[in-house]
């Protein structure tokens, strides 16, 4: 169980692995208010990227390509981001509770994303996607620094995570309500909560590669993260270059957070709970914890999509609330374990 | 020579810790660090180890600069045992030894089974073998320390360093950990607490006193009533047996009869 499996299971496990990420896909594709069958799917994908020419009613091609395919692509990178996120953050740190969400990068996220749609900051020379990266990286300098001083701990990096994100998030309101108009306003309020409705084509350009980046930079530091499993101390006793690591990984997991907050706005406790899900199922070594990590991320936030779609007729929840309903529940029994082992 | 530090000074927060430290470590010794708290026992295990730099003055390892080699190349030499390093995670006995092959491994470098190999020399050489399944949080102190040995032997290091290996160990433990390191027959570097244990089982004593090296030599050379007055404030008697070892008892008011004629004074100041 401990070894690294062979490079034929892991081909295997690969190949797998990709299967389960297709028919996730296919499903967010098929599944919806109006169900559309599995082979016109299919179909839409062969004609669209092959000029296949299968006769379909347009209507259905449109829901499929256009709105329900595109969506589920991008709800699978942003799983799998955040998914990546939780686990690099939660080994760095040596903390469980540790999520981009929770320690308020996101929140840093937005109110950069923010700054940059409504206040107009960087004119022009800034896109979203860098300004959310720069407030994401800002509010995890500022969180860190308020948790030195906190005393470090666990519980210190947390609760300076809940003074940050607060802060953040009123900045954000500040901003919206001073300089947004009403439509403007409600628009970001709505994306605040993580949305996946505005979502096209052109945001999977960014989010797919920011995704797949991600996880290849994430993988190839995973002996790196194992070396942390008895502090940073530990880690430097075992040849790690601590603060190289340190550097790369956490801007990674910004990039990674920044990205999907400007496309998607800031979807809570998914970066939390799916490492630990994975990790039950594929146990703690990095090498098979960030690739199960980023799949079960993204199926659970395709599958999330789905339930967003469909769980009210007529009305799609904002995707944020199906993660929070099953995030914190989740996040209560991570406390109560810590709790029964401390 | 292999390890040296000379004129090492290290300091934190604008607080002097350590000062002027010249030190050889010679291959195949057991040199032990004794010292009261606070007196810079783990600065120092941390500036040999590498892993912090001096403010002044330079480690050397096998005639380099440490700080000019590599943090790979180091950690394949050279290995530290932690005070009382802990974990949350779910890992099992035999992934926390397997982490001790990090330095060897690259990042496209695939698990082999000469790492498997090593890995199950070290879990039998520490006597864990049987536990190699159990996961951390399940095993007792002892066990724990025992792992965190066999991961410093799973670097196939020359040099171990161990910082207060025996802490919170009953003395059965104690004992057994320190015959473990003992029988490695690598060159040992280890900060103690007990002054009984660094005359048992070390070739050399250094002594730290806030910060500075106050003797360095052979446990009979270095351990007298002074310095352990001096050093620790507590008063001493030192034995030599027939084998050359030196054995202390300390002296306590209750030992020294003191306490005895304390008590009725006390009685009667309490007028009963």
């Amino acid at each position: 169980m401990s070894r690294v499996p062979h490079s034929t299971g892991r081909t295997g496990a690969g190949l797998a692995a990709l299967v389960i990420l297709v028919a996730a896909l296919w499903m967010g594709a098929a599944i919806g208010e109006t169900s559309i069958p599995f082979s016109t799917v299919a179909q839409t994908i062969a004609n669209r990227l092959w000029n296949a020419g299968y006769p379909l009613e347009p209507i259905d091609e449109g829901i499929v390509w256009s709105y329900r395919l595109s969506r589920a692509v991008i709800a699978a990178a942003c799983g799998a981001a955040l998914a990546l996120s939780g686990v690099v953050l939660q080994s760095l740190l040596r903390n469980p509770l540790a999520d981009p969400y929770l320690l308020g990068i996101s929140a840093g996220a937005s109110t950069g994303a923010v700054s940059v749609a409504i206040l107009g900051v960087g004119a022009g020379y800034l896109t979203l996607p860098l300004g959310a990266f720069i407030g994401a990286v800002v509010a995890f300098a500022l969180v860190s620094l308020l948790a030195l001083k906190a005393g470090r701990g666990t519980a210190a990096i947390i609760l300076a995570g809940v003074a940050g994100s607060q802060l953040f998030n009123a900045l954000t309101s500040f901003i919206v309500t001073k300089a947004a108009t009403a439509e403007q306003a409600r628009g970001i309020m709505f994306w605040l909560l993580g949305n996946l409705s505005g979502v096209r084509w052109p945001d999977a350009w960014l989010a797919v590669p920011a995704a797949l980046v991600g996880l290849v930079v994430c993988i190839w530091h995973a002996r790196a993260l194992d070396a942390f499993t008895f502090g940073s101390e530990s880690a430097a006793a075992l040849g790690i270059s601590v603060r190289r690591t340190y550097f790369v990984l956490v801007g990674i997991a910004a990039m990674m957070t920044a990205v999907m907050v400007s496309i998607v706005g800031s979807i809570g406790f998914v970066g939390l709970v799916i490492p630990h899900a994975a990790r039950l199922i594929v146990g703690v070594r990095h090498g098979v914890l960030l690739p199960a990590s980023a799949l079960i991320g993204a199926v659970f936030m395709i599958l999330a999509d789905i339930l967003s779609r469909t769980i009210i007729p007529g009305q799609v929840l904002p995707i944020g609330v199906i993660t929070a309903l099953v995030g914190a529940p989740a996040f209560a029994l991570i406390l109560a374990q810590r709790r029964e082992r401390a | 020579m292999i390890l040296s530090a000379s004129q090492v000074s290290w300091s934190a927060g604008g607080t002097e810790i350590l000062r002027d430290i010249t030190l050889a470590v010679e291959a195949g010794e057991f040199l032990g660090i004794i010292g009261p708290n606070g007196s810079g026992k783990t600065s120092l295990m941390a500036l040999l180890s590498g892993i912090r730099k001096p403010r002044s003055g330079e480690v050397m390892l096998d005639g380099a600069p440490i700080g000019s080699l590599g943090r790979r190349a180091v950690a394949q030499r050279l290995a530290l045992v932690e005070q009382q390093a802990e974990t949350g995670e779910r890992i099992t006995a035999r992934q926390a030894v397997e982490i001790g092959r990090t330095p060897y491994l690259g990042p496209l470098t695939p698990w082999s089974a000469e790492d498997d190999r090593i890995v199950d020399a070290a879990l039998a050489n520490v006597d864990m073998a049987h536990l190699a399944g159990r996961t951390w949080h399940t095993l007792s102190g002892g066990e724990r320390q025992r792992l965190h040995i066999a991961r410093a032997l799973a670097q196939q290091p020359d040099i171990l360093l161990l910082d207060e290996p025996t802490n919170h160990l009953d003395i059965g433990h104690q004992i057994s950990l320190l015959d473990l390191v003992q029988r490695q027959e690598l060159t040992v570097v280890a900060a103690l607490h007990d002054l009984n244990h660094a005359a048992m089982y070390c070739d050399r004593i250094a002594v730290m006193q806030s910060g500075r090296l106050a003797a360095l030599g052979r446990p009979r050379d270095v351990l007298s009533v002074e310095l352990i007055r001096d050093v620790f404030g507590v008063d001493a008697e030192i034995e030599l047996d027939e084998g050359g070892l030196c054995h202390l008892r300390f002296l306590t008011q209750r030992s020294q009869g003191r306490v005895k004629a304390v008590r009725p004074a006390l009685r009667s100041a309490l007028g009963s």
